[in-house]
């Protein structure tokens, strides 16, 4: 009673094993699951569907790599090399990251940790689901009815003027913007009224707070996208005039439209990336987390000011050097609060028992290359430096560096931190280990030398290049050969976890958050009690890891 | 997964401190199994709500900011397109979906002060009344569509007026004319759609001062379609 926090078994066992919610009886079928309101299973939903997604964008970024190991034309044309990168990214951004953590792994622990039932809104999260799906099947469209060469960007004047699946494609960044737009407002409404009895706002777990600071930039941002995709679907249907020059409109007027979403939608990816870390970070250091407060504050301070830097995509745009010189300054900032991050999570491990079991490895992988990501960024935010990279494959490193070194290694953290329960089962560890040694080793491989041509001047988006750069080019892709085992290899993994018994105790880890005092996998309705808190988060002083942990 | 309650959820396993013990006496039919309260659940709908009228304000935000920089860009031609708008027709509109907030307030009124169908005919009253402004207001807009259509004032490609007070640029002004009125247009029927989804539901009798959360929220929601408008009706028909 006076431990809250203790040893899982002590609650479970005083009511017996429960139904799971993958094995509920009363919830049979394909049917109970297309039309579940149940977090877990929209979220486990959801995780099927952005995997998907990001097997779609992996092979598109794989095929860009292998047309680019010659100069010149290998195996596509520069049309379909414009439609393949176009897609690779569009997948990538607006399918796969930014739905990732958020809709997968957000939908099934955070309502957990806050010992909740479920979200706030358990329909509206059904209904952002299918119109994910939606979303999705009209992105699928636009590829099968003519493809989109415009780059994810979908810059005017190309955008209104070039033929293809263009409509379609913004069509479905709309209602994609909708399923975003759901999920953040359940999941603010969800942190402001579900939180369990004792559990004030510096009491939530750090990935809450992460996951918080996300959703305001969903909801605040989202709609200004939509309103873009479509004042350009109108631009390209009815000519009226506001983005088209020929006709009096204004191209970087939606230059200016679209990143006020976009740039803060890079926090919508990072953010959720960087609340798992600070989740696995404490768990496997054993460790109360330094400077709680500080990691809390500077998601929501990276949110707020994230909404004022989106002028640093277009300082060759011609806008004035005044607002130039303003944005700079305002993106220097954000290193701030990211680098309290980074500090905090570094002193917590400081002298720490730290055991490196595949979350912490990708922890610690996300360290080093989200460090490379944001101080290159910093680079790229001085207004000298991005007249001379502006464009090259630095900028595609940087944010290569910051997307897939950050979010996607953190996604990959937090599968492998969550998915004993998730799924209940144990993958096997070693060759997890072998799989996140291989994504780190064909990352870096593909895109450290991507910063060296970027110096260099090789201009990013082009489909052929000076013979100077095909030894780096070629190493590259032979990188993303390496990436895509890794990859692979982690995929077969926890899948084939899934045919395994149900192994995994409660709590494999020794977390301290809410999710690991329930059973693994939870039962339908999270938990046999209301439970309440009576410790911060991460105390290891009230808590005893119990000896089933791994 | 059914919204009907389990007995397992309700179990408390001695940490219940007083939030916990809300529902296991009182069982609205309204109430979800996921919120403890009532007013826990009716909170979170009404955080949820003022959360997508943010979005709205921000999805029409784009629509004004646009309109800003056009207007600078093309002076003449806005202020030579606004002639052609009514502002009679405008004011009469304002007016409808004025008066149609007060009765929407009228409504949630009576519904949250709803003791035993006491006030069951006042709120439905007061919801059909909305309607009929909000219906009265779409008449206008068509009648000054199809003024526009006949005259050719018309957004972008379609812009074919040629009379003599016609300036280059004109149809920028139509075309944010179009889309913003007609994007306004389209949350009025929505919110039509809404309030007739009250009326049945107040006909139903489900509304009463312990749940009448729906009504509130389809209110605020009104407020801010009448909001909207209160600011397209000066930079559309107004300036000069």
């Amino acid at each position: 009673m006076a431990d809250v926090i203790a040893s899982p078994a002590v609650h479970t066992g005083d009511h017996g094993h429960h139904a799971d919610y993958l094995s509920d009886p009363q919830h049979k079928g394909i049917w109970s699951w297309m039309t579940t309101v149940d977090h877990k299973r929209l979220g486990v939903m959801y995780l099927w569907a952005v995997l998907l997604a990001f097997l779609v964008g992996g092979v598109f970024a794989l095929l860009v790599r292998l047309e680019l190991m010659n100069p010149g034309e290998d195996f596509m044309t520069a049309e379909q090399y414009n439609q393949a990168f176009t897609l690779h990214g569009a997948i990538m951004v607006f399918l796969f990251i930014i739905p990732s953590i958020p809709a997968a792994l957000g939908n099934f622990v955070m309502p957990l940790m806050l010992g909740a039932k479920d979200v706030a809104f358990p329909r509206l999260n059904l209904a952002s689901f299918w119109v994910y799906v939606a979303g999705a099947v009209m992105a699928v469209t636009s590829i099968v009815v003519g493809g989109v060469d415009t780059g994810w960007t979908f810059y005017t004047p190309y955008s209104t003027s070039t033929g293809g699946a263009v409509t379609m494609m913004t069509l479905s960044v709309f209602v994609l913007g909708f399923s975003s737009i759901f999920t953040g407002i359940n999941f603010i409404a969800t942190v402001h009224k579900l939180r369990a009895p004792g559990m004030g706002w510096f009491q939530l777990p750090l990935f809450v707070w992460g996951i918080y600071a996300t959703a305001i930039i969903q909801v605040l941002a989202t709609p200004v996208l939509g309103i873009t995709m479509v004042l350009l679907i109108m631009e390209r249907a009815f000519n009226i005039g506001i983005f088209d020059a020929q006709i009096g409109g204004d191209p970087v007027l939606f230059q200016h439209f679209f990143w006020f979403y976009s740039h803060p939608a890079v926090y919508i990816m990072i953010l959720p990336g960087m609340a798992i870390i600070s989740e696995i970070i404490p768990t496997f250091s054993r460790r109360t987390i330094f400077g709680y407060r500080l990691i809390a504050l500077s998601s929501v301070a990276i949110a707020l000011i994230g909404f004022l830097v989106w002028g640093h995509h277009m300082f060759t745009s011609g806008q004035s050097a005044l607002a130039a010189s303003i944005f700079s300054f305002l993106t220097f900032l954000v290193a701030i609060p990211s680098g309290i991050k980074i500090f905090n999570w570094i002193a917590t491990m400081y002298k720490a028992s730290i055991s490196l079991n595949t979350p912490m490895l990708y922890a610690t992988s996300f360290l080093l290359l989200f460090g490379i990501g944001g101080l290159t960024g910093i680079f790229l935010g001085a207004l000298s430096v991005d007249i001379h990279l502006h464009d090259t494959y630095f900028v595609v490193a940087h944010f290569h560096y910051v997307m897939m070194g950050g979010t996607v290694i953190a996604f990959l953290g937090g599968l492998h931190y969550w998915w004993p329960k998730m799924f209940g089962r144990m993958y096997n560890e070693t060759v997890a280990r072998i799989a996140c040694a291989l994504v780190f080793i064909g990352f870096n491989m593909t895109f450290l030398t991507q910063f060296f041509m970027g110096s260099q001047g090789m201009p990013r988006r082009y489909y052929t290049y000076l013979d100077q750069f095909q030894p780096l080019h070629q190493f590259s892709t032979f990188g993303s050969w390496v990436l895509g085992a890794g990859l692979l290899i982690a995929a077969v993994n926890l899948m084939g976890a899934l045919r395994g018994p149900k192994n995994a105790p409660d709590n494999p880890w020794g977390g301290t958050t809410l999710e690991w005092q329930t059973q693994s996998p939870p039962i339908t309705h999270n938990f046999a009690g209301q439970p309440a808190i009576e410790h911060n988060p991460y105390d290891y002083r009230y808590f005893k890891v119990p000896s089933d942990a791994v | 997964m059914s919204q009907a309650h389990d007995a397992s959820l309700i179990m408390q396993d001695g940490h219940g401190d007083g939030h916990g013990e809300g529902h296991a006496h009182e069982h609205h039919p309204f109430h979800q199994h996921h919120f403890t309260t009532m007013e826990q659940q009716f909170d979170a709908s009404k955080i949820g709500m003022w959360l997508f009228l943010a979005t709205e304000i921000l999805l029409f935000g784009g629509l004004f900011v646009g309109y800003g920089i056009m207007q600078s860009r093309h002076l003449e031609a806005f202020v030579a397109g606004h002639h052609h708008l009514d502002w009679k027709l405008g004011a009469l509109n304002t007016c409808f979906l004025l008066i149609s907030s007060f009765t929407m307030v009228m409504a949630v009124w009576a519904a949250s002060n709803n003791r035993n169908g006491n006030k069951r005919g006042v709120l439905i009253t007061n919801l059909l009344l909305t309607l009929g402004f909000a219906g009265g207001f779409m008449v206008v807009k068509y009648f000054e569509y199809s003024h526009k259509l006949h005259d050719g004032l018309l957004p972008g490609k379609f812009f074919s007026y040629t009379g003599p007070d016609a300036v280059p640029n004109m149809f920028v002004f139509f075309s944010f004319y179009f889309m913003m009125t007609g994007l306004h247009g389209f949350h009025v029927l929505g919110g039509m759609g809404a309030i007739t989804y009250l009326i049945i539901r107040s006909i139903k009798g489900d509304y009463s001062s312990e749940y009448f959360t729906p009504v509130d929220l389809i209110g605020l929601y009104w407020h801010l379609v009448d909001l909207i408008w209160i600011y397209l009706f000066p930079l559309l028909y107004l300036i000069t």
